[in-house]
């Protein structure tokens, strides 16, 4: 190598030691600059069965509510301040398909890679289960904002994860005291659930309830078809054959939409008086392929029930949505905004008691304790599990089309306050179905 | 040299892999010794599959006994209270053991398509069999309480380090036993197997036995392999059984090849990585960086990594 080569490769070494050095003192700025940030992980299903039902649409509604947060002042007191408290949010999705082992690969990822200020997500319920200890163990706050199963409040207690959503029990509850303040006719039940944790509990609680509201009311068949079936000829024989009262079905995603399809052309909605305890999200696709009459649950005052209520907060949701997807939001976008306002309301009380620092995981937890907040599915409290359980209202209504607007709507909406469709503290949800529902507050 | 990089003495090869392994884990950060962790136990039910796959045959249910061994741990964790991740692991040795004593001599009999699918179907049994068990979580599964080590109870990352050196110890020591199995007779003759059956046969050695044998000793390392992962998740559920698991110990096993053991978990490590990094990066798409991955190894490394670490030692053969 000759001198005059050696001297460029040191100029040119230089150079580069040079950018490299002014690269990392601009990520050293960008990290002061993060002071004002602040960094959610948003998990949900971005693949897979439960993706187009659930998760993106709840992705679409939390990138919404992020960006007209960011912008702040879009939203109505108390959530005009832009971001958490002046910080702006900075959201990383993740796919949550895979397991519950990958998740919490993934969780741990979030929280000790990515610094993430806390994590709101979980679709399923064996997520539900697996993330909490973790989250404790990590000392992570995290929300858990859609599973239904009871257990994870019911069999554990957790410092640092919160469920602003109310647990499945509601929806099953809610559907049996339908039947018994319309007097439905059901003299005889038959139900068709997926064979997994869900569909079995629905379906316990379904008939628990029943068993209390409508006590003549007989379990003629109950079918239990692996998820992701997709065809359910046999099972509408079944059903059809045994010509129960009323038809139970907690179905939900590409399942749901395919039985209502099979089932509908073979008359079985003429027979039986079918409702589905969480069949509101499938309304958009299906159009006027959903029969006249079924009875809808949207687990929780979500989708057009809210709608039909009117709030400020929902028709700011429903009209932002709408454009921005030219679709009607149904109960994914609304509970995860029930996740990020409850999120923001707890940022924002730490914040006030801590003078307006960034708040740690502990203040967030001593925060989000016990608190509640306005969103567009109604009130949302943190009564159960010791402050950490979410109880909401709910509302069960029935399908109808409307030609004029050629829209499908829901009439005949029952609105049930929180305390009327979920225990009190400190009781199992099937236990308190079993004892009568003492306690029960209903308006 | 390459008596250096490769020494022939397995004990001093296990020693010096050992000692790197403890260097690195306390340097790594959290994210990643949780990581290597989880990828060293799956890894260890890879090299089960790996075991078989020298005899030519590809087992797609070795998740069988990933879940035995989580289950048998998670379920003795939550009845009797034990939470010693060395009885846990004896548990797991001794559940899958027993199950692949049940199976082995059965599946033995069997070759190519028919042994995967049976193998396959065995384990989808028990992913059914767990689903519909409400009093063990159903699909939900349940929650296993963090390990203690011989009294031990460490929390924070001292549980996390914990429980990685435990996982290195066992992978070298198992690693290093396998390695001994496959050079022996009897490991050997596994691999003539792939070649041609009747001829062993001929040989005078029974090539059932051969095959059930190695079974077991891929049925223990899949019940270990599951302990630790349980423990290290903190819950177990019957997807450890289903049959996308067991293919992707399949597809570890194929990412390693057969020459290499430490390959095997190295191949585990990389498959980990590049999954927990294209899923943050590429949230939507995820699933396709992570099979154009599988692709281009497949292509560049047919005979898997393992092949980059064997290739210095084959010329020492031939002298």
């Amino acid at each position: 190598m000759s001198s005059e080569n050696w001297k460029n490769t040191v100029k040119k070494t230089a150079t580069k030691f040079a950018a490299a050095v002014a690269i990392t003192g601009a990520i050293g700025v960008g990290a002061a600059a993060a002071q004002e940030t602040f960094k959610v992980g948003i998990v949900t299903f971005l693949s897979g069965g439960a993706a187009e039902s659930f998760g993106i649409p709840a992705w679409n509604g939390g990138e919404l509510l992020i960006n007209l947060l960011n912008q702040g002042g879009v939203l109505p007191p108390p959530y005009d301040q832009p971001g958490f408290g002046g910080m702006m949010i900075e959201a990383i999705p993740v796919d949550e398909s895979g397991g519950a082992t990958k998740q919490v690969q993934e969780f741990r990822n979030l929280v000790q890679r990515e610094n993430v200020d806390a994590v709101l997500g979980y679709v399923s319920s064996g997520d539900c289960l697996a993330i909490p200890p973790v989250a404790d163990e990590l000392k992570a706050f995290t929300i858990l904002y859609d599973c239904g199963t009871p257990r994870v409040f019911e069999e554990g207690s957790y410092e640092y994860v919160f469920r602003t959503a109310a647990h499945a029990a509601m929806d099953n509850i809610s559907l049996a005291r339908y039947m018994e303040s319309r007097g439905i006719e059901a003299n005889t039940i038959a139900g068709i659930n997926q064979d997994y944790a869900w569909g079995q509990d629905s379906w316990a609680d379904f008939v628990a309830s029943m068993s209390v509201l409508v006590p003549d009311a007989e379990v003629e068949t109950a079918l239990f078809p692996k998820i992701f079936a997709g065809q359910y000829g046999t099972e509408i024989s079944a059903l059809i054959r045994v010509n129960a009262d009323v038809v139970h079905s907690s179905l939900w995603g590409g399942d749901l939409q395919a039985f209502v399809l099979q089932a509908g052309p073979r008359g079985l909605f003429e027979r039986s008086q079918v409702a589905l305890a969480a069949g509101d999200h499938v309304m958009p696709q299906l159009g006027n392929k959903m029969p006249d009459g079924v009875i809808i649950g949207a687990r929780g005052m979500n989708g057009l029930a809210a709608r039909a209520n009117a709030s400020p907060l929902t028709n700011l949701l429903w009209e932002a949505y709408e454009e921005e997807y030219g679709v009607f939001p149904v109960q994914a976008p609304f509970r995860m905004w029930q996740g990020i306002l409850g999120l923001k309301v707890a940022v924002e009380t730490a914040m006030a008691a801590n003078g307006g620092n960034k708040p740690t995981a502990e203040e967030l937890a001593a925060a989000m304790t016990g608190q509640e907040w306005e969103a567009p599915s109604g009130l949302i409290q943190m009564v159960l599990g010791n402050g950490h359980q979410a109880i909401q209202p709910n509302a069960i209504g029935t399908t109808k089309w409307d030609d004029a607007t050629g829209q499908m709507t829901l009439v005949d909406i029952e609105y049930y306050s929180a305390t009327c469709v979920n225990p009190p503290a400190g009781v199992k949800a099937i236990d308190w179905i079993h004892d009568g529902f003492p306690g029960a507050v209903c308006d | 040299m390459t008596e250096f990089i490769f020494p022939r003495s397995i004990p001093l090869a296990c020693a010096l892999a050992l000692a790197v392994l403890v260097v690195v884990g306390l340097i790594l950060p959290d994210w990643a010794m949780f990581l290597a962790t989880m990828a060293f136990s799956k890894g260890m039910v890879a090299l089960g599959v790996v075991c078989l796959m020298r005899s030519g045959l590809v087992s797609f249910g070795q998740g069988l006994y990933y879940c035995i061994g989580a289950y048998a741990s998670g379920l003795m964790a939550t009845w009797i209270g034990i939470s010693d991740i060395f009885l846990m692991s004896l548990l797991g040795i001794i559940a899958s053991g027993i199950v692949a004593v049940i199976f082995g001599p059965l599946l033995a009999t069997y070759r190519g398509i028919f042994f995967a699918m049976l193998t396959l179907s065995l384990s989808m049994i028990l992913y059914g069999t767990l689903s519909k068990m409400s009093v063990l979580g159903g699909t939900d599964g349940l929650n296993v309480s963090a390990p203690t080590f011989l009294g031990y109870h460490p929390e924070g990352r001292a549980l996390g380090l914990s429980l990685y050196m435990f996982t290195c110890a066992v992978i070298v020591v198992y690693g290093g036993l396998v390695r001994t199995l496959f050079d022996s007779e009897r490991g050997l003759i596994s691999l003539a197997i792939r070649d041609n059956e009747l001829r062993v046969e001929y040989l005078g050695t029974s090539v059932r036995t051969e095959i059930a044998v190695t079974y077991i000793v891929a049925a223990i390392a899949g019940g270990i392999g599951g302990v630790i992962s349980g423990a290290a998740i903190g819950h177990v559920d019957p997807e450890y059984a289903y049959w996308t698991t067991s293919g992707e110990f399949v597809f570890v096993a194929i990412l390693s090849g057969y020459f290499s053991i430490p390959a095997v978990f190295l191949g585990s490590v990389v498959l980990e990585i590049v999954r927990s990094f294209s899923n943050l990066y590429f949230p939507n798409t995820w699933q396709m960086s992570l099979g154009i991955f599988l692709l281009i190894v497949i292509l560049l490394f047919p005979k898997g990594l393992g092949s980059l670490l064997s290739r210095s030692k084959k010329p020492e053969k031939k002298q």
